[in-house]
């Protein structure tokens, strides 16, 4: 099959994924990958953004089948279940916004800039060799710090599920897939009932 | 000459359980499949000749390949 030039989205994703290293103001850029989806799914209904620009997705298929990183076995079925998806959904909302709390927190001037990135949640990993000052306000910094720990987060997960079962599994309890999702449900005209 | 006739096979979604990632989309070398609306994915029955690479490839495995009567 033809290759088009949205085939190969997952370089600017292994490239975001390596600014955050050098300079984590770069991680404002993720914001394209939250505002997209969004965008293709509220004005044309369509998981578009899945289907074709993903470039995380992509990553994954592309380490978990042409490399072979992946034992392409079955997930579980509660992994796929509307529970889980859901309730990753909200969890995922919630750790979010509280991730805005503490950038609220900093702008404020409560709280003072923590230069680390959280991983899954709960290990803080230094990451001052990163940010080295900027114009803009510490909170500016902060939540850079805190979004990169999200990215970074869903992509060790990802990439767990990508070894363990099918390499694209993280599209299986993808927040973004999901939310995208539930708004095209939202927006089809015969709700989520699908015939085959 | 005995001819002989194997059955047809097709390949049928469990769209409730489908995440609509159009991973099945990219693998299906006859255009077969398509996503529906974001919702669903959703088969071509006259195009599918029921290869299963879409089956191979759903990360929820939520593709299976039957045999269908003509």
């Amino acid at each position: 099959m033809k290759k088009r030039w949205y085939d190969y989205l997952w370089i600017v994703e292994l490239i975001y994924m390596a600014l955050g290293f050098f300079n984590i103001l770069f991680a404002w850029l993720g914001m394209l990958f939250f505002c997209i989806p969004l965008i293709i799914s509220l004005v044309w209904g369509t998981k578009g953004y899945c289907n074709r620009y993903c470039g995380r997705g992509q990553l994954f298929g592309l380490l978990g089948g042409r490399f072979g990183l992946s034992r392409k076995k079955d997930i579980p079925s509660w992994m796929k279940s509307k529970a889980f998806r859901y309730g990753f959904l909200v969890f995922f909302f919630v750790m979010f916004f509280q991730m805005l709390w503490n950038t609220y927190l900093v702008f404020a001037g409560v709280q003072n800039l923590r230069q680390a990135v959280t991983l899954l949640w709960t290990l803080k990993l230094p990451w001052h060799w990163a940010y080295h000052g900027t114009l803009f306000h510490p909170g500016v910094a902060q939540f850079a710090f805190g979004f990169y720990s999200v990215m970074l987060t869903s992509t060790i997960l990802g990439l767990i599920t990508m070894v363990l079962f099918k390499p694209r599994s993280w599209c299986v309890y993808c927040p973004m897939g999901t939310m995208t999702q539930l708004i095209c449900k939202a927006k089809s005209p015969k709700g989520n009932i699908v015939t085959e | 000459m005995e001819t002989k006739t194997r059955a047809k096979r097709n390949a049928f979604i469990d769209a409730g359980a489908c995440v609509a990632c159009g991973c099945c989309v990219k693998v299906c070398p006859l255009g077969a499949i398509s996503v529906f609306r974001g919702v669903a994915a959703r088969v071509d029955a006259s195009r599918c000749v029921g290869c299963g690479k879409c089956a191979k490839e759903c990360p929820a495995s939520v593709i299976e390949i039957r045999e269908v009567q003509v």
